[in-house]
């Protein structure tokens, strides 16, 4: 069924909660792709996407259900299984994202317009928690640095700092999760300017579901999953190296660069093996969670000290 | 023979998902990641255990009811039983049955230490559980040593503590009724202890 954007329709002319938040799903499948009718709760069909040459090395994706049912999104709630409940209401549109700071062009993007900073991709990434579980997961975005290039980063540009939406009305304390919210990330400008560095806004064709950081995130697949902030509000390009938000919970446990290493361990944990998600036992962790590609980034570098 | 099945429930419940697991490699109640789960899931249970084990002599003191150190014994096998799968699924599924990765464990990361000195704490205890055991030791040094349990349950309450990567609320709460079951028997202690001891019946002399 093809459903059109009708012309005049406001948010505001929707009264009614239930309906203004259904109603969501009907502007957000009326995309540039000429999208088909919603599918599960939340995530539509994306309409074109090109496949890529990214196939972690023709691993099988970890199934759907694992992905969405096993998630860290402390907003959402701290143990594995929360998030898949309490963001089934996520209201995600409307929905901005601020690209801004050291910028020749700042951008703002609503939520039709995510969709259309670049041609879609489907990328297939391994995800290597740093709590020992990696997934293999069907990406569908594009490069960040399509978006960064855009904006025209300026000659004081050095960092990519990453803002997380926060709304004490539908998440969690930060009392309570134990953490800082919102959630900040960031990267050096080079590794958020590199091909790996993804904008995800879909995975297993359609759109994000919520849990896992609907309407768009980060997907920086040689770092601990931590560094792929979800839910992205604010892109800023920055001078000075931005605050991470478990760098400043725990220090010593978590660095600003946190590459997958299997050499450097947690202080809590050895970080040489990992458990893929439906194996019964661990398989060894791959330097740079197996993409060697970004070696170059870090010539010179102490990784021990650099974690 | 009711309580004993009522204590066999939690393991139970896991029977059914991990005949799915095992069938069709995925089990909705086993999350994505079955081993982690029946780990926690074992060892949430452990520590459940151990502090009801040492719910029963303030209970037994506080409602007059003497016959209740009957369970106290079952109770407290059970959380070995419960540490015991704990131990087994994290040996055999996350170290491979491997004892020179498990040992590098236990020497490298605190929270595995707390938790083998937890086990290592009961041990000795499952051991001598038996009416024969008592015997032989003579009561008062079999209390003596079966008071192990107050610093086994306080190491699994810092194991899990320590695991946690932020939301400690889980772990404190169990800490928190730690904490009272030890102030209840501290206060026991200083009343049977205090000045007017000689006239107090001697109730306490059952470990706890």
């Amino acid at each position: 069924m093809l459903i059109r954007k009708p012309a005049d329709l406001h948010y505001s002319d929707v009264t009614p909660k239930q309906m203004y938040v259904n109603r969501r799903r009907f502007l957000a499948s009326s995309l540039a792709f000429g999208a088909l009718a919603g599918t599960a709760r939340g995530s539509m069909k994306l309409g074109d996407f090109k496949k890529t040459s990214y196939n972690a090395d023709g691993e099988k994706p970890t199934p759907l259900e694992v992905i969405t049912h096993y998630n860290n999104y402390y907003e959402f709630g701290t143990d594995k299984g929360d998030p898949a409940q309490n963001s089934k209401n996520f209201r995600t549109s409307p929905w901005t994202l601020k690209v801004e700071g050291e910028v020749g062009k700042p951008m703002s993007f609503d939520q039709d317009s995510l969709l259309k900073i670049a041609p879609l991709e489907e990328r297939i990434y391994r995800h290597r928690c740093t709590e020992r579980w990696s997934i293999v997961v069907p990406w569908i975005g594009f490069p960040l640095a399509s978006l960064l290039k855009q904006v025209e980063p300026g000659p004081k540009a050095k960092y990519v700092a990453f803002e997380t939406y926060y709304d004490t009305k539908q998440m969690l304390s930060s009392r309570s999760a134990g953490i800082n919210f919102p959630y900040v990330e960031g990267l050096r400008l080079d590794e958020a300017m590199h091909p790996l560095a993804l904008l995800a806004v879909g995975l297993y064709g359609d759109t994000l579901p919520n849990q896992d950081g609907a309407p768009i995130r980060l997907v920086v697949p040689w770092k601990y999953g931590y560094k792929s902030a979800k839910s992205l509000v604010k892109i800023r390009l920055v001078e000075k190296q931005p605050p991470t938000t478990w760098n400043l919970s725990a220090p010593n446990e978590y660095g600003f660069y946190s590459n997958v290493n299997p050499h450097v361990d947690h202080p809590r944990w050895s970080q040489a093996k990992e458990r893929r998600l439906g194996d019964l036992f661990n398989r060894d962790t791959l330097m740079f969670n197996g993409y060697p590609e970004v070696a170059s980034l870090y010539t010179g570098m102490d990784l021990r000290k650099y974690y | 023979m009711a309580l004993f099945l009522l204590c066999l429930v939690p393991v139970l419940r896991l029977a059914w998902p991990f005949y799915m697991l095992l069938t069709s490699g995925y089990s909705p109640a086993l999350t994505g990641n079955p081993v982690e789960y029946i780990t926690h899931y074992t060892g949430t249970w452990t520590i459940r255990f151990l502090l009801i084990t040492l719910c029963v002599t303030p209970l037994r003191k506080i409602f007059n009811q003497p016959r209740l150190v009957r369970y106290r014994r079952m109770l407290g096998l059970f959380a070995f039983f419960y540490v015991c799968l704990h131990f087994m699924t994290w040996f055999i599924l996350d170290k491979s049955f491997s004892l020179s990765d498990m040992w590098a464990d236990v020497v490298k990361r605190r929270f595995i230490t707390m938790g083998m000195l937890g086990f290592a704490l009961l041990l000795p205890l499952a051991i001598t559980s038996t009416a024969g055991w008592v015997r032989r030791l003579g009561f008062v040094r079999w209390q003596r040593l079966h008071r192990l349990i107050y610093f086994a349950a306080l190491a699994g309450v810092i194991h899990y503590c320590w695991l946690v990567k932020s939301d400690e609320r889980l772990p404190l709460m169990y800490g928190a009724i730690l904490a009272v079951l030890m102030a209840y028997r501290f206060y026991v202690w200083r009343q049977t202890a205090g000045p007017r001891s000689a006239t107090t019946p001697r109730t306490a002399s059952l470990p706890g």
